[in-house]
C-alpha cells in the first residue's frame, strides 16, 4: 500500500507543466499558484492560507452575516459590502501581479470562497461572478487586453460579468446563437444572453460569440471583452430567482454592439476552448461555496439540535436527530476534501477537470441535502424566514444547476471513468 | 516629529472561545488571537503614524513561538517591524515581569508613547501600564477613549467610574487603550503579504537582564459555579426564611 502511494506521489512531482495561466512573473510566493505544489501530500493549511481564512471568516462574520438576510428579502444588491471587501482584498484573488493583483491559487480562492459563502451565497456568487469573467482572460488574453481590463478591477471596486449562457443554450454552449461578424477591423455582435449573474452591474463583460457558423465546435467560437456602456446593448431586468437574491442575474441583448479587434480574448476561433479552460479554475470554487453553504447548515442545524428539547431532553440527544448531523458532517468533510484536491491539481499544474466536475457534483448535492436536511431539523422553524435555514435550502438549488449542472458534471465524471478504463 | 510609538501586543485565548476548567488548569487547546485592546492599541498608533504624527510603530510580545501570529497581524495592521520577547511555551508572565522587560526595550528603543491595552482578556489585571509608568517615572494617561497628538503634547480622554476625564500631558508617557478609543482595521490581504517582510527581532529576557520567575502564585481556577434553578415562594415570610437560612445572605 505504502510504495503505491509513494509511486503515484513521485509520478505527480516529476514534471509538473505549468501553463501559461499559472506562470507569474514575481517569484513563486507562499500563496501563488506554482508553490502551493506539495512533495507529499498534506491535509495541514499553512500559516498563510490559516491567516488567509481567518480574515476571509472575520470578514464574514463581521460584514455579510448580519446583513444577510436584508440582502434576500429585498434583492438588494451589496454594493457596500463587495466594495468593502474589495478594500480588504478578498475580491480579484486569481489576477496576476503583473496587473496589480494577488495572483493567489484556486487553493487560496477555495478558502476564502468557502467562507464567504459560509455568509451568504448570494453575496459570495456576486464576488465569484468577477472571477468567472476574468478567468478566460487569465487563460489566454493578451497583455495589453489583461492590462486594461484586470488592471482596471484591481483600481477600483468594479465589477464584472461571464456572457455565455443563452435563453437557448445552457448546458450546450456549442448550441448558442450570438453572433459576432468581423466588418473591417471591428466586430459587429448580435444575439441574447441570459441568467448573467451581476449582469446589472458589470463594468464590462466576457462574450462568448460564434465567429463561424459552419466549423467545429472548438474552431467556430472567439471570446470577446465588450464595454458595458457600448451602444447597442440592452440590461434586461433583475430576475427574482428562488434563492442566492442578492446576486444580480439578468437577460442581456446585444444589437450590432461594435467590438475593436483588440477587445478578442485569445486567438479567433479559439473561444470554445477558453471558456471550457476557465471552468478548471471556477468550478472547484463554486464547489468550496457549496461546501460553505453545506457547513453553515450542518453549524446552524447543530446550534438548534442542543437548544432544542423535545420529549424531556435536546433533540441532539435523540439519535434521530444526531445521525442527521452525522450523515451531513460526513459531506461536509468529503466534500471539502474534493474540492481542495480538485484546486491543488490545479495549481500544480495538472490537468484537474475531472476532479472539478466530481466537486461540483458531489458539493452540490451536498449542499442540498445538508440544507433540506437543517430545516427537517428546526421542524416547524425552519420553514419559516425568521430563522436562517429556509435561505439555504433556496440558496442551494442552484448550485447543481449553473456552473455545469450535475448531469453536464457526470457525463464529464463518466467520460472519465471510462476513458480510464478504455486505455489500459 | 520623529515620534516612534511601542506597542505591546499579547496573544490570548479568543474572545469568543467557551472557556473550560480541566484538572484545575485552563483548556488552552483553543482558538488564540491578539489581545482585542491591543488590537485597538495598534490602530490608534498607525492612525497617528498615518497622521504624520509618528514616525514609526514598533510592536513587542513576550510569549512562546506561537506569538509570532500575534505579532505578524499587528504587522499586517500596519506595525513597522516587531520584536518578539520570547520564553518557553511552559512559563508563565505576569505583569510586573512584563513591565520590567518593557522598561528594558523602551531603553533599547527610546519612544515617545507605550501604547497598551488597558487589560488582558485572559488575566483582566488591567496593571502592565501603570507598572510600567511606575518602573520608568513617566506620566500614564489610562482608558483612553480618545487620544489627540499635537506638538508633542498629548491630550487624552479618559472613561472613569464618573464619566469622562481630561488629561494631558508631555511626551514621553504610557497610554492605555479602553474599548471605544477606534474600530480596528481589517489586516487587508496586500498587507498580510507586505508583513512577511516586515522584520521580527528575537530576544530573551536574558538579553534584556529580566528575570521572568513568577511571583503570584495561583492557587486555584475553578469554573462559576452552575447556575441553579430558582424557586417561587408563597409568601414574603417565606421569602425571607430562605434568605436567611438558605442562601445565608441576610
Amino acid at each position: 500500500m505504502m510504495s503505491r502511494l509513494a509511486t503515484s506521489t513521485a509520478k505527480c512531482v516529476r514534471a509538473p507543466v505549468l501553463s501559461s495561466a499559472l506562470r507569474s512573473s514575481a517569484p513563486a510566493r507562499a500563496l501563488s499558484a506554482s508553490a502551493e505544489v506539495a512533495s507529499g501530500i498534506s491535509f495541514q493549511l499553512s500559516p498563510e492560507l490559516l491567516e488567509l481564512q481567518e480574515l476571509a471568516r472575520k470578514f464574514t462574520a463581521n460584514e455579510i452575516i448580519p446583513k444577510a438576510a436584508h440582502h434576500d428579502r429585498t434583492g438588494e444588491y451589496p454594493t457596500e459590502i463587495l466594495k468593502k471587501a474589495w478594500e480588504v482584498g478578498l475580491l480579484n484573488l486569481h489576477i496576476p501581479e503583473t496587473f496589480g493583483g494577488m495572483g493567489l491559487g484556486v487553493l487560496s480562492c477555495a478558502i476564502v470562497s468557502e467562507e464567504l459563502a459560509y455568509g451568504c451565497t448570494g453575496i459570495q456568487t456576486a464576488a465569484e461572478a468577477n472571477g468567472l469573467a476574468q478567468a478566460p482572460l487569465i487563460v489566454g488574453g493578451s497583455e495589453s487586453l489583461n492590462k486594461k481590463y484586470l488592471g482596471r478591477m484591481t483600481e477600483e471596486p468594479l465589477m464584472c460579468a461571464y456572457c455565455v449562457t443563452e435563453p437557448i443554450a445552457g448546458s450546450d454552449v456549442a448550441g448558442i446563437q450570438t453572433k459576432a461578424e468581423k466588418k473591417g477591423d471591428k466586430w459587429i455582435i448580435n444575439g441574447s444572453k441570459m441568467w448573467i449573474t451581476n449582469g446589472g452591474k458589470a463594468n464590462w463583460f466576457f462574450v462568448l460569440a460564434r465567429t463561424d457558423p459552419t466549423a467545429s465546435t472548438g474552431k467556430a467560437f472567439t471570446g470577446f471583452v465588450v464595454d458595458a456602456d457600448t451602444p447597442g446593448i440592452t440590461i434586461g431586468k433583475k430576475e427574482i430567482n428562488m434563492g442566492q437574491r442578492a446576486s444580480d442575474t439578468r437577460g442581456i441583448t446585444f444589437e450590432d454592439v461594435v467590438v475593436p479587434e483588440e477587445n478578442v480574448v485569445g486567438a479567433v476561433g479559439k473561444g470554445f476552448g477558453l471558456a471550457m479552460e476557465a471552468f478548471n479554475t471556477t468550478r472547484p470554487l463554486v464547489a468550496a461555496a457549496a461546501v460553505g453553504l453545506a457547513r453553515r447548515a450542518l453549524e446552524e442545524a447543530t446550534s438548534y439540535s442542543l437548544e432544542r428539547k423535545t420529549m424531556g431532553k435536546p433533540i441532539a440527544e435523540h439519535q434521530a436527530v444526531a445521525f442527521m448531523l452525522a450523515d451531513m458532517a460526513i459531506g461536509v468533510e468529503t466534500a471539502r476534501n474534493i474540492v481542495w484536491k480538485a484546486s491543488w491539481q490545479r495549481d500544480a499544474g495538472q490537468k484537474n477537470t475531472w476532479a472539478a466536475s466530481v466537486a461540483k457534483a458531489y458539493a452540490s448535492e451536498v449542499a442540498n441535502k445538508c440544507a433540506a436536511d437543517a430545516v427537517q431539523i428546526f421542524g416547524g422553524n425552519g420553514f419559516n424566514s425568521e430563522y436562517p435555514v429556509e435561505k439555504l435550502m433556496r440558496d442551494a438549488k442552484i448550485f447543481m444547476i449553473y456552473e455545469g449542472t450535475s448531469q453536464i458534471q457526470r457525463l464529464i465524471i463518466s467520460r472519465g471513468v471510462l476513458d480510464a478504463a478504455k486505455s489500459k | 516629529m520623529a515620534h516612534r510609538i511601542l506597542v505591546p501586543v499579547k496573544r490570548v485565548i479568543d474572545y469568543a472561545v467557551k472557556i473550560r476548567v480541566a484538572g484545575g488548569k485552563i483548556d488552552t487547546n483553543v482558538k488564540h488571537s491578539m489581545n482585542p485592546f491591543d488590537e485597538i492599541a495598534i490602530e490608534e498608533a498607525v492612525r497617528l503614524k498615518e497622521a504624520k504624527k509618528a514616525a514609526e510603530v514598533v510592536t513587542v510580545t513576550v510569549g512562546s513561538t506561537k506569538s509570532q501570529e500575534t505579532l505578524r497581524t499587528a504587522l499586517a495592521m500596519g506595525a513597522d517591524r516587531a520584536l518578539h520577547v520570547e520564553i518557553p511555551e511552559s512559563a508563565e508572565v505576569q505583569p510586573l515581569e512584563v513591565a520590567k522587560i518593557l522598561k528594558a526595550i523602551v531603553a533599547k528603543e527610546s519612544p515617545s508613547i507605550v501604547l497598551l491595552g488597558k487589560q488582558a482578556i485572559d488575566d483582566d489585571a488591567g496593571q502592565t501600564g501603570q507598572m510600567l509608568a511606575g518602573l520608568l517615572d513617566w506620566p500614564q494617561a489610562t482608558f483612553a477613549s480618545k487620544v489627540e497628538l499635537n506638538d508633542s503634547v498629548l491630550t487624552v480622554t479618559r472613561e472613569v467610574d464618573g464619566g469622562l476625564e481630561t488629561v494631558k500631558t508631555t511626551l514621553p508617557a504610557i497610554l492605555t487603550a479602553d474599548l471605544r478609543l477606534n474600530q480596528p482595521r481589517y489586516a487587508t490581504l496586500p498587507n498580510i503579504m507586505k508583513a512577511k517582510k516586515k522584520p521580527i527581532e528575537k530576544l530573551s529576557p536574558a538579553d534584556l537582564g529580566v528575570d521572568v520567575t513568577p511571583r503570584i502564585k495561583v492557587l486555584e481556577v475553578s469554573e462559576p459555579p452552575k447556575r441553579s434553578a430558582g424557586k417561587t415562594v408563597g409568601s414574603v415570610d417565606e421569602l425571607i426564611d430562605k434568605l436567611k437560612n438558605e442562601a445565608g445572605v441576610i
